[in-house]
């Protein structure tokens, strides 16, 4: 019994769908944005194995993750930001009550 | 069986363990620190995943920036804009049970994929990991124009960064 | 001769619209007016050098033994479509165009000067001279074309110009219905010689490219005209309604020219086009754009020679025309519109003559093709004594302020320059000797005698006809009773200011010599020239019923009298449809309105409402009925958004799945 492909790739689906149940079902936004943040780990960690188990001689996914990890850093500053500045206008931040530029 | 491979099961049993279980809870937790709390231990897994797949540069800036920077922006977003043991309230059944339908669905038919896939157990771990890549082949690859380097899409990240702390900072500011 | 002054010709007019439109309105009146003189000034020399050296020079591109040879000083291609369907824009000079040249630049010129005058306190003086030098451009560029092509683009720029101004006081409702009205006739009848040009070229460019009619462009005026005789081999035996294809083309081509110079049943635009400024009737709706239809015919002489039908077609058209058109002149009160009506009747004149002449010679006639050269030789003569009249016309109405003559009389003595040089113009059109008019018109009426002497006589009448319309409204003008507001208001009528006189004089001047220059040493059907002898009998009787009419002119409006009372009542009916210009108008009114609206417009407007617009309507209904049932899906939650994109994305995958099992 050795470790190969699979044993990675089930972990990361169970993340991504956790972060999909999440996502769905969450009230307040900083929580559907965690939700956020396990989908987009699933993703890079799928790069990563098929990069070191397809493609050991190259390092492109793990560039690629890189490169992930810097702009999911950027989106969640901006997130926050946005929601922190909702929580000012609106008194929370539930999701369904800000709506005031919905119509 | 060597010993390697053994302390590798183990160390693997133990990671994915971490992973499958926090993020579940951190997606069904009613209390939102605590949601926090569990997403830090999923990032702080999958790093060890990298370590063990041999990225340990990937694994050390996994760290420093998800559970050193991201986290903190977390906790301190949550601090601001919820009171200490507020729970969330109680979720709409019928969400809940969309919720969980289309998650554990789209989980079945991904498995499934990777189940039927033909290359899924062509190769291992051991036979796959060779030297470690150092610092310095990944500083090139970052500064370079050639076919596999990178410098135009790091000139944009590093400028996306800045766009990104001038626009957190405009969005967030009091007026 | 190079190209850089054909070019120059065309290009300075050009230029000068470009800026005199796009900057004009930041001149003032007096530099735009400087500018478009000058220009057009220039112009005219360089088009008098070209037409002299053409006529002049011995030069073996224009002259070769004494024949005078139709010559392409530039000719690029423009648009290459197939190998024979090539459209290119060029620079023709024959004894025509060279004479064409010399006609429009010459007016035009006097125009300009004279509308100095004329124009000076109306807005929009920069875009007036814009406008006129668009015209002209484009009156130059259409007499100069190598090809039917760049003929039929300049035909319509003209009709597009002579639309602009007519519709210059655009403040006007009938100065905007008028230009109205002259457009869509005109381009009525251009769509007959669009489809025309097109039956010509196809059966032309279908001709084997190593056949006799080599490989040049199926529109090359030269190639067509040189080659008559095999295209009308090619397309003889394409018959069309017991027409050969060949009649039917010429006979389109010639609608065309039926709209531009007005002739019946396409003449109602003319009268009309009178509410533009008088020195715009006298450049284009009297001198130069309304003879296009001749000029387009002399053009495709060759052809129509060898399709004889049609010139008995042209023929008929110019004589119902001239006699329609000299009868109703008796009858308006309007002096331009009587000028209107005596011009389609002598452009009628010329089509006659040219529908007279044969390029075959015929048993017992001298000259077969004097009816072409007469008929040139009319055109250059009218062009200067019509836009004398027209000039005296309006030097007339800028000094009474009125059209009518019923507002004028006994306006010789205020206004003695206008009194001559208009008497002159009268004499010339009414052909009295030595003006120019009586040598074309004698020319004509011996080629419409030879061809038949039915013609002749015909066409002697109509010009008896116009000596008696003309010397009526002479006499109403400038004798008949003094008005006797003249004598009460301190505003006498005077002759008008330099700018418009000397355009008078030059013009009347030109009127009393022009019929000395042998014309025909320099326009003939075939280059070759022609000693024109003035035929006896021909010239006296035309001469006896010339002065016959003008003397009944004078016994009847000379002084004032009930005489003319008299003969109007002794069949008012008459006098009536002729005031009414037998009620055309109404006629085209009735086709118009009550039967093409009522009959195709309704159905097409039904069409409109129910099956296109219900098509709409019915989509529209559709989209919104689908709308509102499945808006309740657009809710504005961004998770129930979510989570159809899951349910979306985990079916499709399944599908796939299940499509590759």
């Amino acid at each position: 019994m050795d470790l190969d492909m699979l044993w990675y790739l089930v972990p990361s689906v169970i993340m991504f769908a956790a972060g999909v149940y999440g996502f769905m079902t969450r009230k307040n936004m900083i929580a559907m944005l965690i939700s956020l943040e396990l989908m987009l780990n699933a993703a890079d960690l799928n790069f990563v194995v098929f990069n070191r188990f397809l493609f050991p001689g190259q390092m492109e996914g793990m560039v690629f993750t890189l490169f992930a990890i810097a702009i999911a850093a950027a989106e969640t500053a901006v997130a926050i930001a946005i929601i922190v500045n909702i929580y000012r206008a609106i008194g929370n931040t539930d999701v369904n009550d800000a709506d005031k530029m919905k119509y | 069986m060597d010993s390697t491979s053994v302390a590798n099961i183990i160390l693997y049993s133990v990671t994915a363990l971490i992973v499958v279980v926090f993020s579940v809870m951190a997606v069904t937790t009613r209390k939102i620190l605590r949601a926090a709390t569990y997403l830090l231990f999923v990032l702080i897994g999958t790093s060890l995943f990298y370590f063990q797949l041999g990225y340990q540069f990937l694994g050390a800036v996994q760290i420093a920036v998800y559970a050193g920077g991201i986290m903190v922006l977390f906790v301190f977003a949550i601090l601001l804009t919820h009171k200490p043991n507020e729970a969330a309230p109680v979720l709409l059944t019928h969400r809940s049970k969309m919720g969980v339908l289309v998650s554990v669905a789209g989980a079945a038919l991904l498995l499934l994929a990777i189940f039927y896939m033909p290359i899924a157990h062509d190769m291992t771990l051991a036979g796959c990991l060779g030297s470690d890549i150092t610092i310095k082949e990944i500083g090139r690859a970052f500064t370079g124009t050639d076919k596999f380097q990178y410098l135009l899409p790091f000139e944009a990240i590093s400028v996306l960064l800045l766009a990104c702390i001038i626009g957190g900072v405009t969005v967030a500011r009091k007026r | 001769m190079g190209i850089t002054l054909p070019i120059l010709i065309l290009a300075i007019p050009f230029t000068m619209f470009l800026i005199l439109g796009i900057v004009g309105v930041k001149m003032s009146r007096k530099l735009a007016g400087i500018l478009g003189i000058t220009a057009l000034g220039a112009v005219a020399v360089m088009a008098y050098y070209v037409a002299f050296t053409y006529f002049f020079s011995g030069d073996p591109r224009f002259i070769v033994e004494g024949v005078r040879q139709q010559c392409q000083l530039f000719d690029v291609t423009w648009l290459a479509f197939t190998d024979r369907l090539v459209v290119n824009i060029g620079f023709l000079l024959d004894p025509i165009s060279a004479m064409m040249l010399v006609v429009i630049t010459t007016i035009s010129f006097m125009v300009h000067l004279y509308s100095w005058g004329y124009m000076e306190h109306e807005p929009g003086f920069q875009r007036y001279y814009a406008f006129l030098a668009l015209f002209t451009f484009s009156m130059l560029g259409l007499v100069v074309a190598t090809n039917i092509f760049q003929m039929y683009i300049f035909w319509e720029l003209v009709g597009v110009s002579s639309y602009l101004l007519i519709g210059f006081f655009y403040k006007l409702p009938s100065a905007v219905s008028a230009s109205k009205k002259a457009f869509i006739v005109t381009r009525f009848a251009d769509l007959f010689m669009l489809i025309g040009i097109l039956v010509l070229s196809y059966y032309v460019s279908n001709a084997p490219a190593d056949g006799p009619l080599g490989s040049a462009s199926a529109f090359n005026f030269l190639m067509l005209n040189s080659n008559a005789g095999v295209i009308a081999n090619t397309v003889l035996g394409a018959t069309f309604m017991s027409g050969s294809v060949l009649t039917w083309a010429m006979v389109l081509i010639f609608v065309g020219g039926m709209g531009k110079s007005a002739m019946m049943p396409l003449h109602i635009w003319l009268p009309d086009a009178m509410e533009g400024p008088t020195p715009v009737s006298a450049l284009i709706h009297a001198a130069t754009m309304v003879v296009a239809g001749v000029y387009l015919v002399a053009r495709f002489f060759p052809l129509y020679c060898i399709v004889p039908d049609s010139l008995t077609f042209i023929t008929i058209v110019g004589a119902i025309t001239a006699f329609y058109a000299a009868v109703v002149a008796c009858a308006q009160i309007d002096i331009k519109r009587v000028l209107a009506f005596s011009t389609i009747s002598q452009i009628a004149f010329m089509m006659v003559s040219l529908g007279c002449a044969y390029n075959q010679p015929i048993e017992g006639v001298h000259y077969s093709g004097l009816g072409y050269m007469a008929g040139m030789f009319h055109l250059f003569t009218h062009a200067m004594f019509k836009a004398l009249l027209f000039l005296g016309a309006g030097a007339l109405i800028h000094a009474v302020h009125s059209n009518n003559y019923t507002e004028m009389g006994g306006l010789r003595k205020y206004m003695p320059i206008t009194h001559w040089t208009f008497l002159i113009g009268c004499l010339a059109i009414a052909g009295i000797w030595p003006f120019s008019g009586f040598f074309s018109k004698d020319e004509m009426l011996a080629a419409m005698f030879n061809r038949h002497w039915f013609w002749g006589a015909w066409m002697t009448m109509v010009a008896g006809l116009t000596a008696f319309y003309m010397f009526r409204l002479y006499y109403m003008i400038f004798w008949w009773e003094e008005n006797p507001k003249y004598a009460k208001s301190g505003h006498k009528p005077h002759d008008a200011p330099w700018q418009m006189s000397l355009p008078l004089i030059i013009l009347a001047a030109v009127s009393c010599v022009a019929g000395f220059i042998p014309f025909g040493e320099f326009v003939t059907f075939n280059g070759e020239p022609y000693h024109i002898h003035i035929e006896g009998s021909v010239a006296a009787t035309s001469l006896t019923v010339a002065v016959v009419s003008i003397a009944l002119a004078t016994f009847m409006y000379a002084r004032k009298n009930n005489r003319p009372t008299m003969v109007k009542n002794l069949w008012p009916a008459l006098w009536t449809a002729a005031n009414r210009r037998f009620y055309w108008d109404e006629i085209y009114m009735f086709i118009t309105h009550k039967i093409i609206f009522n009959i195709i417009c309704r159905g097409i407007a039904w069409f409109d409402r129910h099956i296109i617009d219900g098509t709409m309507n019915g989509l529209a209904a559709m989209t919104n009925f689908f709308s509102v049932k499945i808006k309740g899906m657009q809710s504005g939650y961004i998770q129930t958004y979510v989570m159809w994109y899951f349910f979306g994305a985990v079916a499709l995958a399944v599908i796939t799945w299940l499509c590759l099992l």
